[in-house]
């Protein structure tokens, strides 16, 4: 075989999701990370996206100090075998030390492919990165349901794989005057073994991952009708109502709506939680909210630990008020929306 | 139809401890049970056997004690449990466990089909499946809430980021199922007497294609716990009391101060 004396690994490149012509939200905030991993380690920043619309992707991606970018117009929908072929050609090509995914259902279906591709190290929903002196990237994640914080390192092989969940790294903005070399690249999988439909007539659940706040009910919560008053709070407070497992289990709530382990991690800016104790595993579903308000009656519930505004009291004296008082302040008739 | 349902054993309780010098779990001590999400992946398996016909065979990956997972296949209706069981498979990550299980499949003989659980509620990850599919060279399914076989085509409703497709693949494939769209049947109390009778296969490193002892366990993986640590945040602020009134005056101060986007 013949054997090419090879480029050492360097660079971090960042995989965006791209999906007729829209950049995943997560992009930015990928990007950024980079960018300040790239400061520590001296390495350069590349951006590699695969998928439909690139033409308008490539005016999204200008503005980012990254100094390539790299887009294959291709199928519309994700095909994890076709889209890991593709990705692995552009990583064989600019032999990055550093590939960040994000933690969507398409990075997490593709990133696995990738670190088997090239027989490396993949560590899944990072919520810290740092460079090492040796350029070893330290992956920080909570392991056991959040009760410790593992960091782990891929030191022999490369690249180092990393997937970070979306609305976890500070995104970076677009500026004026970074115009990165583009290339783009057409190449439709030839074979249509696997055929995708995305239903139309499906209305899309909710997404209690994407709200930027969040009612939480749990267990003390006496009847289902009770809900009625919570689901309302949140509503007038333009968010979305989520549960601890509880109340799932309960079948008061659906499984969507659940907050922890078995249901959805969830980052809000803003999480007010009412008669929920704080079980480990829902904990490191909400950990990563950015204010934590908990209403619990038991001044020794657990998620007190956590809260940044722990409160003891009652739930059914306080939401009452509080519904009354928000909507008060909204200029809403008393009563009525 | 032949299908391999991948399960693991898990801590009971989410409060694992490593040992901080290797960074490996510390399974002693603990009560093990069956990975919830596996259980359906065992259930998605049944309900396709309960159409084509065909067989099940389970395989677990773990010390002697994890046979138990496979009684509890049995229990549900499983047809042959094997125990992937050697001194070198442990301490594996994502890519040295996904190494292992291709292997140990492979030396089960030729399967149509693998369903797994979407992931575990020890590691967390959700990726040895779609691994494994790639040490095959397999199509994968991610995201599965409806699994159905049809001749030699595989149809499947997902997730994905732009709602629910519906996907038409070839066999063989992996699978990855969700668990809410298969609620797993209650153990059958004659099928758990039977259970208990019913031989398991164990696979050690021996029985594998490649036998080499450094592909497997901590030496075949790639990634290493560096350290662990207690997460931040372990400074508790202060309670306060508050009645019904006090409370929501309270929490609107918050919220008006938290400000962005929220409606108020």
């Amino acid at each position: 075989m013949r054997r090419e004396k090879e480029a050492p690994w360097s660079g971090i490149l960042v995989y965006v999701q791209c999906r007729r012509g829209e950049l995943h939200p997560c992009s930015p905030e990928l990007i950024g990370e980079a960018l300040r991993l790239a400061e520590q380690s001296k390495e350069e920043v590349w951006v590699l996206g695969i998928g439909s619309g690139m033409e308008k992707v490539q005016k999204e991606l200008q503005g980012y100090p990254v100094s390539r970018i790299f887009l294959y117009e291709t199928d519309d929908l994700f095909l994890p075998g076709w889209y890991a072929s593709l990705a692995a050609g552009c990583i064989r090509e600019t032999r990055p030390s550093v590939v960040l995914i994000g933690g969507t259902l398409e990075g997490r279906a593709l990133a696995p492919r990738l670190s088997v591709e090239f027989r490396t190290g993949l560590t899944a929903d990072c919520t810290a990165l740092a460079m090492d002196p040796d350029g070893n990237l330290i992956q920080t994640r909570p392991a056991f349901g959040g009760n410790v914080m593992a960091s782990i390192v891929t030191e022999k092989s490369r690249p180092q794989f990393a997937t970070v969940r979306p609305g976890v790294m500070e995104p970076v903005p677009r500026g004026k005057g970074f115009s990165p070399v583009c290339f783009v690249k057409s190449v439709f999988s030839e074979e249509k073994t696997v055929k995708i439909t995305i239903r139309e007539d499906e209305t899309k659940g909710v997404a209690i991952g994407d709200c930027r706040l969040l009612v939480a009910a749990g267990r003390g919560v006496k009847k289902k009708e009770d809900l009625e008053m919570l689901y309302h709070l949140a509503e007038i407070l333009g968010g979305e109502l989520a549960c601890s497992r509880a109340l799932v289990e309960k079948g008061w709530m659906p499984p969507e709506r659940q907050i922890g382990i078995s249901g959805n991690s969830v980052r809000p800016e803003c999480l007010i939680t009412f008669g929920i104790s704080g079980t480990v595993q829902f904990m490191a579903g909400m950990r990563q909210a950015k204010r934590i308000i908990a209403v619990n009656s038991d001044p020794e519930a657990r998620i007190f630990q956590i809260a940044h505004h722990p409160i003891c009291g009652d739930l059914y004296e306080i939401v009452p008020e509080l519904i009354q008082s928000v909507e008060k302040e909204a200029g809403y008739q008393s009563g009525g929306v | 139809m032949r299908i391999a349902v991948c399960m693991k054993q898990v801590p009971g309780v989410s409060e694992g401890s490593m040992d901080p010098r290797t960074g490996v779990l510390i399974r002693t001590g603990l009560s093990a049970v069956t990975n919830l999400y596996d259980r359906s992946a065992l259930e998605a398996a049944l309900r396709i056997k309960e159409q084509q016909g065909g067989g099940i065979h389970v395989f677990t990956m773990g010390p002697g004690k994890a046979e138990e997972v496979l009684r509890e296949a049995y229990a549900m209706g499983a047809d042959h449990g094997y125990l992937i069981s050697d001194r070198a498979f442990g301490g594996a990550d994502v890519l040295a466990t996904s190494y292992t299980l291709m292997q140990a499949i492979r030396s089960a003989g030729e399967y149509d089909l693998i369903v797994c659980g979407r992931q575990t509620t020890d590691g967390d990850t959700a990726q040895t499946g779609s691994a494994l599919a790639a040490w095959l060279g397999w199509q994968q399914l991610n995201w599965v809430t409806r699994l159905e076989v049809k001749e030699d085509q595989i149809l499947a409703v997902c997730r994905m980021e732009e709602g629910t497709a519906e996907v038409t693949a070839p066999l063989p494939c992996v699978a990855m199922v969700e668990r809410e769209s298969f609620i797993p049947r209650m153990p059958s109390l004659k099928l758990k007497m039977k259970g208990r009778k019913m031989p398991v296969t164990v696979i050690s490193l021996q029985e594998l294609e490649d036998a080499v002892p450094e592909h497997y366990g901590l030496k075949g993986s790639a990634t290493r716990v560096k350290k662990i640590f207690a997460p931040k945040g372990a400074e508790r602020k202060e309670l306060v009391y508050k009645s019904g009134v006090e409370g929501a005056a309270y929490i609107l101060e918050l919220l008006k101060d938290t400000g962005q986007e929220t409606g108020i």
